[in-house]
């Protein structure tokens, strides 16, 4: 209990604070609210724009929850690949790795290029940016069986398939985890990022779009929808593997 | 109750074994002319000084690594290794934290094809005798090291083979589960009757349990003698003859404790 205390409500005492100096500093120094919007205002903003922020939310939402679920489906199954064969691990994990210096804002217009100014092409940003951390952490994962349990196996006449299923795959899945929780954070920038390149709709666009107007007060708004969405994913994907990596807790 | 009964046809032999690491600079012998020989029903022990190749005589056997040279039979058959043939345990417990205690102890059932629900009625008859009643649902890291000691026992026993490879079973525990842990051993033997090939450096564990003690000596691992045990069961470490065979044991191991140090 005092542990759950000191997790939850420290931080929220410090965002307090600077919300206080914040909401201080722009009436003392009458920063116009277009430069510096008072989180007052902020609050305020969100309440008018209400249904505007949660239609633009959705699709972003969209965007991530679907580029998610392809590189989830698409990382778990390179990393299989790169387990079983040699060839195919010497012939793709430089590549994965190389592929990570190239910075995503770079490819991003040819990307709205290739796949459109709707939700295709964010969904694309979205999967590559979470592709690599889960591809590298579920090959971590599935070599971290203990050679023990291995031989253990293999002296009672395992099939490779059964080793696989029984031990490999069930060791591998806090390392998913991870991969996802460290996936969920960037998933978040990648979408942004195509909708900032062009699109119709969604936060990233509403940000630009009242940028331009210097409606600095919803630029805000929207990022405080989107970070309240990361953090959200963060504590679902946190929640589902307290469920499903139920002996690590304990 | 008397010892178990002396060699008919031998289960298990093997004869004139050798197993070397192979290095860039050259061969580093671990297993030299290895013999032993386990009847149907008998508990043999291996003892020797720590890392000399005990473990990799296990490994041998149970196919895990290749030998180089030397001849395994099972029931009079010449065979590579006795893979299937074997359960195998270790040190370490190597249970799967994601398996209650139940599933842990099916594991080898599992793999041989059998169903689920018929395995965990088989394991949940005998789960009383490994003293897990009312445990089946724990999972490992609930369990004391004792117990999931007894775990490990139990998926050994489970697997339904002829011979168990026990290695260092109980090494890991402390002197008083050790002890309680060796007399369960021994009821399960009575219960089961399996043959049981069993590693260990700890000399009085080797006298209690096994019918014969093969003595091995430093790298590279001969076999330095054979010592019967030939002692009604249960035995207590306090009994004269049982002292007598210690005493020589030990002696047996000391050498090898001087070659070290020259």
């Amino acid at each position: 209990m005092k542990r759950f205390w000191m997790d939850s409500i420290l931080p929220f005492m410090l965002l307090v604070a600077i919300g206080v100096f914040w909401e201080a500093a722009v009436s003392i120094w009458h920063i116009p609210s277009y430069i510096l919007p008072s989180p007052s205002r902020i609050i305020l903003v969100i309440g008018e724009r209400w249904n505007l922020l949660v239609a633009n939310s959705l699709v972003t939402l969209g965007e991530i929850t679907a580029g998610f679920v392809v590189a989830l489906i698409g990382g778990v199954a390179l990393a299989l690949a790169i387990h079983s064969s040699r060839i195919v691990e010497r012939a793709t994990l430089p590549l994965v790795i190389a592929s990570q210096t190239i910075p995503v804002f770079a490819i991003a217009p040819l990307l709205i290029l290739w796949f459109g100014y709707g939700m295709g092409s964010k969904v694309v940003m979205a999967a590559i940016i979470v592709f690599f951390p889960i591809v590298i952490n579920t090959v971590d994962g599935l070599r971290a069986a203990d050679p023990d349990t291995i031989s253990l196996l293999k002296v009672l006449e395992a099939t490779p398939r059964q080793i696989m299923l029984k031990v490999r795959i069930p060791q591998a899945l806090p390392f998913v985890f991870s991969g996802l929780k460290i996936g969920v954070a960037v998933s978040v920038i990648g979408a942004v990022i195509g909708e900032w390149v062009g699109a119709r709709e969604g936060l990233g666009y509403l940000m630009i779009h009242a940028n331009a107007q210097l409606q600095v007060d919803l630029v805000f708004a929207a990022i405080f929808c989107l970070s309240v969405m990361g953090v959200t994913l963060y504590a679902l994907i946190g929640l589902l593997e307290r469920h499903v990596v139920h002996w690590r807790g304990a | 109750m008397l010892a178990a009964e002396t060699v008919q046809v031998p289960l298990l032999e093997v004869e004139g074994l050798f197993k070397g690491l192979h290095k860039e600079d050259g061969t580093l012998e671990v297993l030299q002319d290895v013999f032993l020989e386990v009847g149907p029903g008998e508990i043999i022990g291996v003892v020797g000084p720590s890392g000399c190749g005990k473990s990799t005589l296990f490994n041998a056997l149970a196919g895990l690594i290749p030998i180089d040279r030397g001849r395994i039979r099972l029931n009079g058959q010449e065979v590579p290794n006795i893979r299937g043939q074997v359960a195998y345990m270790q040190q370490k417990d190597l249970l799967l934290p994601w398996r209650t205690a139940l599933d842990n102890a099916i594991l080898g059932m599992e793999i041989q094809g059998l169903k689920k629900s018929r395995a965990r009625k088989e394991a949940m008859e005998i789960l009383k005798f490994f003293g897990l009643e009312g445990f089946q649902d724990r999972y490992p890291h609930e369990l004391s090291g004792g117990m999931r000691q007894r775990v490990a026992l139990m998926r050994t026993i489970l697997c339904r083979k002829k011979i168990l490879l026990l290695d260092e079973p109980f090494g890991a525990l402390d002197a008083i589960t050790r002890l309680m842990l060796q007399r369960w051993l021994l009821r399960v033997w009575m219960r089961f009757r399996p043959s049981i090939l069993l590693i260990t450096h700890d000399v009085d564990e080797a006298l209690i349990l096994t019918d014969r003690i093969y003595v091995m000596s430093l790298r590279p691992a001969t076999i330095k003698r054979v010592v019967p045990v030939e002692l009604e069961r249960p035995r207590s470490a306090t009994e004269k003859p049982l002292i007598d065979r210690k005493a020589e044991l030990l002696r047996l191991l000391e050498e090898e404790i001087v070659e070290t140090e020259t």
